[in-house]
Parts: C-alpha cells; structure tokens; sequence
C-alpha cells in the first residue's frame, strides 16, 4: 500500500475525524451506543456502505452529468443501505430491532453523502473506496469509545459480558443509569471532542469574541 | 381526538427527535448559532415535516404494504423492502415541489426559507419521522398529527438551542471546548430537561 493511500486510511481517524471535526453523521453516532453490540454492527454496517458507495459513484463519475449527481448518489446510497438493512435483518435480527430506524437513516448520514461529493466524485474507484473505508473507520472509532463508556459505567458490562458485578447481581457495582438514557451521549461526546482538541491544538475553534480581562495580562 | 391530542404532546416533548433520538443533529449544530435562522429552519423542517409523512404513510397503505397492492389486482405482492428508497425519493421529489410553489406564489416566503429548503433533503428528522411512522403503525390521521408534532418538537429545540448559544458565544470557555464542544455539552444539558416530561401522561 502506497504512502498516500495510508494517509487516506489512516487520517480520518484522528487528525480528520468526520465526527469531532467535520461534525458529520452525529445523529446516529448518538443513538446506537448504549450498549457495544449493537454499536458494533452499526459501525459495521456504516464501514460497508461508506466504502461501497465511494467506489461505485468513483466508478460512475465520468458518466454522471453534474446536474443530477445528487439524485445519482442518493440512489445508489440508498440500493446499499436496503442491502445492509435486508442483511442484518436476516442473520442479527434481535439487533436489527434495536437498531430500528438507524440503519434506515444511513442514508441521510451526511458522512456517506460528504465522502461522495467531496472525495469520490474526483478520484479514482480504489482510493475512494479507501478513503469511504477510512472514513467509515473514524466514525466507528468514535462509536466505540462511547459505546464503552456508556456500557461500562452504564450497566457493567462489555459486549453483554459482565465486567464490573452489579448490585442487582449480588455484585458491588451501583450502575449509572444515567449513562443508558439519551443526554449521556451529548455530554461524553462533548467530553471526547474537549480531550481530542486538547491533544491537537490545531483544531481548536478561534473565538467569536475575545474577553476584555484575557487581553489585559 | 384524546389520543391525537396526546400522541402530540408525546412527539413534541417526550419523544422529541432532536433530543432524545438525536435526529436532525448535523444541522441542528450547524445551523443554530443565531436564533433568526434557527426558526426560519424549524418553521422549513415543519412543513416538510407535515407534508411528507402523511404523504408517506398514503405510498406506504396503497403501494407498498403487503397485499396493498390488491386495488392492482396484485394481492400477493409484499414491496416493503422498496421502503427506503422511495421514503427517500417522495422527500426529495417534495422539497423540490415545494420550493417550485414558494417560488412560483410566495416570493418572500421563498426568500426567507429558499437557502433551507436543499438541506432538509439530508436531514435525517424528515427521514426519521417517516421511518418512526411506518415502525408504528400509525394511519393517516395519526401520521398528519405526528408529522406536525414532531415538525414543532425540532423547531422548538433548535429555537431555544440557538437562544443559548447566542448568550454562550460571550462566555469564557476552555480552548478546547470552543465552538462544537460546548454545543454538545448544552445539548446534553437540554435533552435532560426535555426528559423532564417523561411522566407527562394526558
């Protein structure tokens, strides 16, 4: 694999991640990370459609007149996310219930559709795919992180597997029921973006209005 | 009557798809730094709203539905796995129509919310809402209120997220928090709220 095809993979993933940078694709990162299983599959089901959906609309961009590229992208999207949608309802269809409407909303993902517009509409079918992949990758990176916070401190367990034994199981771990309801999310993802920004400086936002007394000293 | 009046208040408050299902999210932060633009999008995201689900709720009974197809004389034919990508086409055919009409009859309306109406194709609370009415069940007169309601829940939310973060952008906040950080910590502050009405039954 080439040096820059790693870059594609690889910066997506911290440096440019689509969640805390682009704020793209929140929505669902919001909604699905009670518990990890169920994360999990939508991280899955996110990879795939990202990554084939830059690959085959890299594949089509000479033929796609510019006008209509918007509809184009949204149907091939919308083909791949009845194709996921029909395979987790077949082979994971206890999760699929959990999922409910989230998979159905990839479509309206703005990650997919910004990597179909921005990237894969001007470049060539692998890289696409690489960079939908890498893409795909950071928002489930993302997904995961609050998945395990809130599952963990949530209801103690990981992957449906008890970590830390809870009072109702005899155990001595008080879970935080908080972390199970949906305000939760908003506040660690907050949490992450802060931690993230104080890592790389540079993706500090500049102020809208300086504060007379931090001018002073 | 009883129970529309309380599925409303069920989709305004409790279940608002901004807060508590996180629909809508991407613009929802984006665009609700000021509060003059953050209701001419609620008021857009409304309409929408109350066209496409109920329009949905009519392709999804008479097309779609197993054994819909019957009036054809198809009554065998089960069409649900098109769902999404009609769902998808019916919003996107309607925005289009819509800014025809605002266009064509009512030039300042059109002005006023023109610059929203290409962004709530992608926003997932249109999508949403109809994906939440097919799971429910709901019939028409259910689905028009529902569509209203929630239309009414995002517009409140982002009105009064924008009233926040009109007074925030003069507050000392840590470098790293600036901006998006900040946004997500209220949001979260708000949905608590929201939450609030949970035990609100009529």
């Amino acid at each position: 694999m080439s040096q820059t095809r790693k870059q594609l993979l690889v910066d997506p993933l911290v440096d440019n991640n689509p969640i805390t940078l682009q704020v793209l694709g929140i929505c669902s990162a919001l909604a699905v990370t009670s518990s990890l299983n169920v994360a999990f599959v939508m991280s899955l089901a996110v990879i795939a459609v990202t990554g084939f959906s830059s690959l085959f609309i890299s594949f089509l961009r000479n033929y796609i007149p510019n006008s209509i590229r918007i509809i184009v992208q949204m149907v091939i999207i919308a083909s791949l996310v009845i194709l996921v949608d029909q395979i987790i309802k077949a082979y994971a269809y206890e999760i699929s219930k959990t999922l409910s409407v989230f998979v159905g909303l990839i479509i309206t993902n703005c990650i997919v559709m910004g990597r179909a517009e921005a990237f894969a509409m001007k470049n060539t079918p692998f890289n696409s795919f690489v960079d939908g992949v890498g893409n795909g990758l950071g928002y489930s990176l993302l997904l995961m992180c609050v998945g395990v916070v809130r599952e963990l401190f949530g209801s103690g367990t990981l992957f449906g597997i008890t970590i830390l034994d809870s009072v109702n199981n005899g155990g001595w771990y008080v879970p935080n029921g908080l972390l199970l309801l949906p305000p939760s999310a908003f506040f660690i993802i907050g949490f992450l973006i802060w931690g993230v920004r104080s890592w790389k400086k540079s993706q500090v936002e500049a102020r809208e209005y300086k504060i007379q007394s931090l001018e002073i000293h | 009557m009883e129970a529309l009046i309380s599925l409303a208040v069920k989709a305004i408050f409790v279940e608002n798809l901004a807060l508590s299902f996180f629909l809508g999210m991407c613009t929802f932060i984006a665009v609700s730094k000021k509060i003059s633009t953050a209701i001419g999008l609620g008021i857009s995201v409304m309409i929408v709203q109350s066209i496409t689900v109920p329009a949905n709720n009519i392709i999804l009974s008479y097309l779609l539905k197993p054994g819909a197809l019957a009036w054809a004389g198809f009554p065998d034919v089960d069409l649900t796995f098109l769902g999404l990508i009609s769902y998808i086409g019916v919003i996107a055919a309607l925005v289009q129509i819509l800014e025809m009409i605002l266009d064509k009859y009512f030039p300042p309306l059109y002005n006023a919310l023109g610059i929203f109406l290409p962004l709530i194709t992608v926003n997932c609370a249109i999508l949403g809402g109809s994906l939440f009415m097919v799971e429910r069940d709901y019939n028409f007169s259910e689905a028009t209120t529902y569509g209203i309601a929630s239309g009414f829940g995002w517009a409140l939310a982002i009105a009064t997220m924008a009233g926040v973060r009109e007074k925030l952008k003069y507050s000392d906040i840590p470098d790293g928090l600036q901006g998006l950080g900040i946004t997500f910590i209220t949001a979260g502050l708000m949905a608590m709220a929201f939450m609030c009405f949970s035990g609100v039954k009529l």
